[in-house]
């Protein structure tokens, strides 16, 4: 929220999930991160059925329940309470992380520290000494999973690039990302590195350029949209 | 006659030995079987080795026994979670080891484990840290690191019913490791709401064979560690 609001300028938060949601496809297995990820279930375009996967065991999971519906002992992976859907299901973990290293989850949409152009990802630590490391199924998830979305702000909030020539912070997984959604662009990781598909409103080239670690180009997407 | 039925906690949880790796049941609180971990601090063998996806929170349940000083070392994917502040004090000040496991890795190398299989391959975490110093093979090009199979003297897990002879089924995601974990067990001890007459769990819907099962006991009404903890409560 006080992201969002610090800046005015690009995406917002719940525009970034919004716009991300337009990639999901109809009929697909979708894992959610924790964070921004978590809010693209809302924005899915009508008409598309999508089914949830959170990694402690559940299949068709639904919204955030009303207060006095909750379950502690219906939770997502961020230990949060949620509800099934009708036509979930329940499995404990190996069956749940057999759906994800199996390849069977379509779409994973995850946070980043850094992504690098070869789309590495670095989410799970800093490597500081005192830091306390804990990857969650973070490792599973990129190792597994076909397609990997990132949700994430342009630059930290100390102003450094996320997106980088290559990661200083320990990795979660080599070359793994798909595409990242920031607050100030659509970029794919192709085999040439970062490619521009799309800029956030008011957001020009030379400006995402400035806030990146390594060079962009522009995709063919984007040299459609500009010129036609 | 196979009758699993304990009596008391404390006779539930009296062997558990100094040095004994333990697994425990839960992510976050969801299946963690509050009143087993109370019960083996009550008992106090100590030099623990537990596995758990998480370490606790507040200062009870997991989070207890851990701040009661009987965990040596903690096998899990997320010791850090809201509220949990026993294991990284600990942790900060090298008053307990801990072995991270993604956390895909930690449940198929504890189903492994109780399936017989000594070890196995998996690309997860290949390319990072946690990969470092673990063999690497390469099968159809893709490059995979081994992980052991787990296995523990005793799992201390929660089930929403169960009969005499140790057949189980879960509550939603409170089911998470515990199948897998009373596979991994020498002696798996589960707590569960309601024991019931043999035969009055469908044998389509049982989850857990009883086969994996060695003690019950019937906790009606169980503690939830979030509700402990917005009382303000600690344990022992």
């Amino acid at each position: 929220m006080s992201g969002a609001n610090k800046q005015n300028i690009g995406w917002s938060r719940e525009e970034m999930a919004k716009r991300t949601a337009l990639d999901i496809p109809d009929g697909c297995y979708v894992n959610l991160g924790i964070g921004i990820p978590e809010m693209v279930a809302q924005h899915v375009p009508d008409g598309r059925e999508v089914i949830y996967h959170t990694e402690n065991g559940l299949l068709g999971m639904g919204p955030a329940p009303a207060e006095d519906e909750i379950d502690p002992e219906l939770i997502n992976a961020g230990k949060k309470a949620v509800t099934a859907n009708p036509g979930a299901s329940f499995f404990h973990h190996a069956d749940s992380f057999a759906m994800i290293r199996g390849e069977h989850i379509d779409v994973c949409v995850l946070g980043a520290m850094q992504v690098s152009e070869q789309g590495d990802l670095a989410n799970w630590s800093t490597g500081e000494p005192d830091a306390i490391p804990a990857v969650g199924g973070a490792m599973d998830l990129v190792a597994g999973v076909k397609t990997i979305y990132i949700i994430t702000r342009h630059c930290t909030k100390e102003g450094e690039p996320k997106l980088v020539e290559s990661c200083s912070y320990p990795l979660t997984g080599k070359a793994v990302v798909n595409r990242i959604y920031t607050d100030l662009a659509v970029i794919n990781i192709t085999p040439g590195g970062f490619e521009i598909a799309e800029l956030a409103p008011g957001i020009s080239f030379d400006y995402v350029q400035q806030r990146t670690g390594c060079r962009l180009r522009v995709g063919p997407q984007l040299t459609a949209a500009v010129s036609g | 006659m196979i009758d699993q039925h304990i009596a008391s906690l404390n006779a539930a949880a009296a062997d558990i030995f100094d040095g004994a790796t333990v697994m425990i049941g839960g992510f976050g609180e969801a299946g963690s079987p509050i009143e087993l971990i109370h019960a083996l601090i009550d008992q106090g063998a100590r030099n623990l080795t537990v596995v758990n996806n998480n370490t606790g929170s507040g200062h009870v349940g997991l989070a207890a026994l851990i701040e009661n000083g009987q965990v040596g070392k903690m096998i899990c994917s997320y010791p850090r979670t809201v509220g949990s502040k026993v294991f990284p004090d600990l942790y900060r000040s090298g008053k307990i080891e801990l072995e991270l496991v993604p956390q895909g890795t930690l449940a198929e190398r504890i189903r492994a484990g109780g399936a017989g299989i000594p070890a196995f391959y998996t690309a997860t975490s290949v390319n990072t840290p946690l990969a470092e110093g673990k063999e690497l093979r390469n099968f159809a090009g893709r490059n995979y690191v081994m992980e052991y199979g787990l296995r523990a003297d005793f799992a201390l897990i929660k089930s929403e019913c169960a009969d005499r002879h140790g057949n189980l089924i879960y509550n939603k995601t409170a089911r998470n490791f515990a199948p897998i974990m009373a596979m991994a067990a020498e002696t798996t001890i589960v707590q569960t709401g309601a024991l019931l007459e043999v035969g009055s769990i469908d044998p389509e819907v049982i989850v857990t064979p009883g086969i994996f099962v060695n003690r019950i006991i019937e906790i009606a009404n169980p503690a939830q560690e979030s509700q402990l903890i917005a009382e303000g409560r600690s344990y022992p």
